[in-house]
Formats: C-alpha cells, structure tokens, sequence
C-alpha cells in the first residue's frame, strides 16, 4: 500500500529536498509514523505537545481537510495522496 | 528589496479597504521572485484581528501554483486598527521564507500604510518597496 506525501517547502529539509515522498499506513497517524521512520523529525514539526495536529498546518487527504476527516484517525487506502500545506494565517492580536 | 507594479499596489490596498474592518489577505504568485497574479483570498477567520487563508482555497491555490511552476512572490495581509508591522502572531505562522509578507494598515481612512517584511525563522527584517 503505497500513499504519496506532497511536502511543502518549509519542511524539505527533512526529506533531503525532495517534494513527495511515499509512505504507507492505515490511517494518517500509522502514515505519518512511516514517514518519520525515514525522515526522522518531519512528524514532530505536524503534532503539537498534546498529540493533535498543529494549528499551524494543514493536512489534506486528496482534496478534503482532514479536519474532516478525523485528524490523525483519518483512515488512508492505496493511492491516496496526503498533502502537508502550512496555514497562511497571522493578525494584529497577540 | 521589494518591486511592484502600480497595479499591484493599488490592488492590495483596495481589497484591505474592502474588507475593513475585518483583516484581508492574499497572495501574488509568480516565478523566480518576479510578482505575477494577484489573487485575493477569503480570510475564513472574517476578523478585525486575525486572517487565516481558507483551507480549501489555500490547497487549490498551491496545487494551482504547483502546475504553473510559481511562488507565493507576496503574501500581503491588513491590519485595520495598527500599524503595518508583523504581530507576534504574524511571525509566529510565518513558514515561506521566500515570500515577501506585505503589511497593509488601513487604521487612517485617508492614508494607507504599506510595508515589506522577510520574516525568516521567527527574525523580521523590513526591506524598501518600490513601486512603479
């Protein structure tokens, strides 16, 4: 079971440049364990400290949020591709 | 440093006074560091304090960009009650360290204040805009 991972910019430095890795997993949580297997840290920059996906990212399942989804319970089938997005958000509150 | 056309220019600003008081956003896309399309975005926060690029459109505009072979060149948001200089906020979601990120203040109704900024691992550093 193969699921492509389109990897932004910011974070390509784990992945030695590269712009999509593969990876397996049953669900987003097993696939991004995979992905860490390989490209040690890349997981940690997606999970806050209390195990949720971070604020400052999306996460998208072919097109759809996976806030939508499930989150990291999210369930992933072969050929599936994930794609890591940073949010493009800010504002004048601190 | 940071050029930009006139239209550009004009066309940021334009979508801040639009959407004030509530904070707007968007991006302008282009290649090797060159100010293409100027895309205004839905802030899905819809905030005077905040904006956040919808999701669904922030996927379809890198997925748009990702097939043209282009860059978010700028990415401009507004202030609408201070003035136009990255909030601890701003730094904090700031993860494009090619894009110049344009402040807009529209706290005085008559004049607009715009600024450029890299934002580069959490430091702020301002560059001059050029326009014309």
């Amino acid at each position: 079971m193969a699921v492509q991972v389109k990897v932004p910019t910011i974070l390509r430095t784990y992945t030695g440049g590269a712009k999509a890795v593969e990876a397996s997993g049953d669900t987003l949580d097993a696939l991004l364990s995979d992905v860490d297997s390989r490209h040690e840290g890349l997981r940690g920059r997606l999970i806050s400290e209390d195990g949720s996906l971070h604020r400052f990212v999306n996460v998208y399942i072919n097109n759809e949020d996976v806030r939508f989804l499930g989150a990291l319970e999210a369930p992933l089938k072969d050929g599936d591709t994930v794609t890591i997005l940073p949010a493009v958000a800010g504002g004048s509150a601190s | 440093m940071l050029q930009l056309s006139q239209d550009h220019y004009y066309a940021m600003v334009a979508h801040a006074r639009r959407d004030h008081p509530d904070e707007a956003c968007g991006v302008i896309a282009g290649r090797e560091g060159a100010p293409g399309r100027f895309l205004p975005m839905t802030n899905a926060a819809r905030s005077p304090t905040f904006y956040e690029f919808d999701s669904g459109e922030l996927l379809a505009l890198y997925q748009d960009m990702e097939e043209r072979d282009e860059e978010p060149v700028v990415i401009y948001h507004s202030h609408t009650a201070t003035e136009a200089y990255p909030s601890r906020t701003d730094v904090s979601y700031a993860n494009e360290p090619g894009a110049h990120y344009v402040l807009i203040s529209t706290r005085d109704a008559d004049t607009a204040e715009v600024r450029s900024f890299r934002i580069i691992e959490g430091k702020v550093e301002e560059e001059p805009v050029a326009i014309g």
